[in-house]
């Protein structure tokens, strides 16, 4: 096989080592078609790589342990687990868009947890076979929890000026104190049956559990509110440059208390969520949310200094570490395998957002 | 002559216990471009943050076409047809030239869609293309974010979004201070072009080849006060000097 090569490219070094290879030469030219500068745009976010990533971790699972990884069940199962997550890290990740950073989420959702099951036994009464009237109002304690702790979150960073990273570790605090003072520490185990059916309902031939549904509407509404409205559009331009966003006529200060508010609510909603696929209070169980959620949003890409961020990225970023977990534990492995597995992954994420950005400040 | 389009009478401002402004006085008329010069230190970024609105005033009157205002926020300076292109370009990086264009000022899709806070990307970046096109400015890539733009481009999208929204006056704080021979002489012209549009025009600059070269009026600020005005005609860049380092008396001080 011969190979033709231009006369120039031997004679001049320079315009060899300037000349592409075909390959380069071919994805040039398809990134400058409509649909290829779609694509090479992706690829110039963390996002897709991150999906490489988790479809390659999907894939290696698959191989090792055929016929146990990518079942029907082990799919639900995972998909169940991370619905709650998901949740929250919607709120999170326009937090982290705004520059800030929400470590109150577990905690408060952990509050709302508490608060909305001990409205539904009020009066030390059973509510296993109450109706809607009774359901709504503990859903409705439940954003109502969420929602206070997310104003009080965001008029402590936006007015009082305290730094997110302390205000909303103080309120982390609080509220788990509060949660635990109202409950005694001990679970509240009767939840109406409704909720509870609610919680294993499935839709779609018996397939898709009622919860992923409604997890994944609040992540698309997300994902839209943050890339098409002036809602997400004043939330990367708060997170990318403050005082530009002030100078433009923003009203820095009431857009970040809406941020936090958002957070605080999805989180009292993602209480609701767990009330119904847990049927109890679970309140040993949230000790990491915050930075499982938090995790979840910077592996998808968010910069930890705001501007750039997408619901996309934080919903593949919460798949993640799910599919280390359910992978090494079906493999045989310890679950923890998975810890340092994430760890790894978010040093990674930061890393690359930090290479990206040098490279930008170089121009 | 006219009457000013924007005055600002005895203002005085001091940030704890430097005085940046002591009884500065300042004019702008209509149609022209004014040229406010003087040393590091002299008052010129301050006096423009106050009639800009981003600094308040400790004393002092500002009048805008002969009626007292008070600019208590760029956001009402904006309102006031006032816009500022700021030494430090206040864009949001992240964003694309278009969004920071109409940042504060978008375009919202017709209709439900826009009462429910749904932006119209494709006219706001139309309306971009057609700004920038007047300056000049080729943005090959109008979605890239401004981070990714050069030092000559990012200033093109910050003068661009001032011109693009003044109705009366623009102020331009070291415009061309990073820019090229290309983009700073694209960056004058584009200032000249203000003028013809009848806007007024503000400049501040160290160049004083290009004060002269740009500028109706220059006006000279020293120690925080006004101590000299000249028309362009006939002044040399040696009386400029000479007034910016104290060579001349005060204005109204003799």
């Amino acid at each position: 096989m011969t190979v033709d090569r231009p006369s120039r490219a031997e004679s001049d070094p320079r315009a060899a080592r300037n000349k592409l290879s075909p390959v380069a030469e071919r994805w040039k030219s398809f990134s400058q078609t409509r649909f290829g500068s779609v694509v090479a745009r992706a690829f110039s976010t963390n996002a897709a790589w991150i999906l490489v990533l988790l479809v390659v971790l999907m894939w290696l699972f698959n191989f090792l342990a055929p016929g146990k990884f990518l079942t029907e069940f082990n799919v639900r199962t995972m998909a169940v687990n991370v619905a709650v997550l998901l949740v929250i890290a919607v709120g999170e990740t326009f937090v982290m868009a705004t520059g800030g950073i929400d470590l109150s989420v577990g905690y408060v959702m952990l509050f709302a947890g508490v608060t909305s099951a001990q409205t539904m036994n009020w009066g030390g009464r059973n509510p296993t076979d109450s109706g809607w009237d009774v359901v709504l109002l503990g859903l409705a304690v439940a954003l109502g929890s969420g929602l206070a702790w997310g104003i009080l979150n965001g008029i402590l960073v936006a007015k009082a000026k305290v730094p997110a990273l302390i205000a909303t570790l103080g309120t982390l605090g609080m509220a788990w104190g509060f949660a635990e003072i109202l409950s005694n520490g001990q679970d509240i185990r009767y939840i109406p049956s409704i909720i509870g059916d609610m919680g294993s309902a499935r839709y779609f031939l018996d397939k898709i559990p009622l919860v992923v549904i409604v997890a994944s509407i609040v992540a698309i509404a997300g994902a839209v509110v943050l890339s098409f409205t002036r809602f997400g559009r004043y939330t990367l331009a708060i997170g990318s440059n403050q005082e530009a966003a002030r100078r433009a006529g923003i009203n820095v200060d009431w857009h970040l208390i809406k941020v936090y508010a958002m957070s605080g609510t999805l989180a009292g909603f993602a209480a609701f969520m767990s009330l119904a696929i847990f049927t109890t209070t679970t309140i040993s169980g949230h000790a990491n949310d915050n930075l499982q959620a938090i995790a979840a949003v910077v592996i998808g890409g968010t910069s930890l200094v705001g501007g750039i961020a997408t619901v996309v990225g934080t919903t593949i970023g919460v798949c993640i570490p799910m599919v280390l977990f359910s992978g090494f534990t079906i493999l045989g492995y310890q679950s923890f395998w998975r810890d340092v597995a994430v760890g790894a992954v978010l040093i990674l994420a930061v890393y690359t957002d930090q290479l990206r950005r040098r490279r930008r400040e170089r121009r | 002559m006219a009457d000013p389009l924007l005055q600002a009478r005895g203002i005085f401002k001091s940030y704890g216990h430097v005085e940046a402004l002591r009884g500065c006085d300042f004019e702008v008329y209509p149609n022209e471009i004014v040229a406010l010069i003087g040393d590091n230190g002299a008052g010129k970024s301050t006096l423009i943050k106050i009639l800009a609105g981003t600094e308040q005033a400790d004393e002092g009157e500002i009048f805008l076409e002969g009626q007292r205002i008070h600019v208590s926020s760029p956001f009402e300076a904006m309102q006031l047809g006032i816009e500022t292109v700021y030494q430090d370009l206040a864009l949001a990086p992240d964003l694309d030239g278009a969004a920071n264009l109409y940042l504060g000022r978008e375009i919202m899709r017709p209709g439900l869609l826009g009462k429910l806070g749904f932006l119209d990307n494709r006219a706001m970046r139309t309306g971009a293309r057609k700004a920038f096109g007047e300056l000049g400015v080729d943005l090959q890539n109008a979605q890239s974010a401004v981070a990714n733009l050069s030092g000559g481009q990012r200033q093109s999208v910050a003068v661009a979004r001032s011109v693009a929204w003044a109705s009366k006056v623009v102020f331009l704080d070291e415009p061309t201070a990073a820019l090229g021979v290309i983009q700073t002489a694209r960056v004058l012209e584009t200032v000249k072009r203000i003028r013809d549009r009848g806007i007024a025009a503000v400049l501040i600059s160290h160049n004083m080849r290009q004060v002269l070269e740009i500028a109706d009026r220059i006006e000279v600020l020293r120690l925080g006060r006004r101590v000299a005005r000249f028309d362009r005609r006939g002044v040399t860049i040696e009386q400029l000097v000479s007034a910016m380092t104290g060579g001349v008396a005060e204005e109204g001080a003799a």
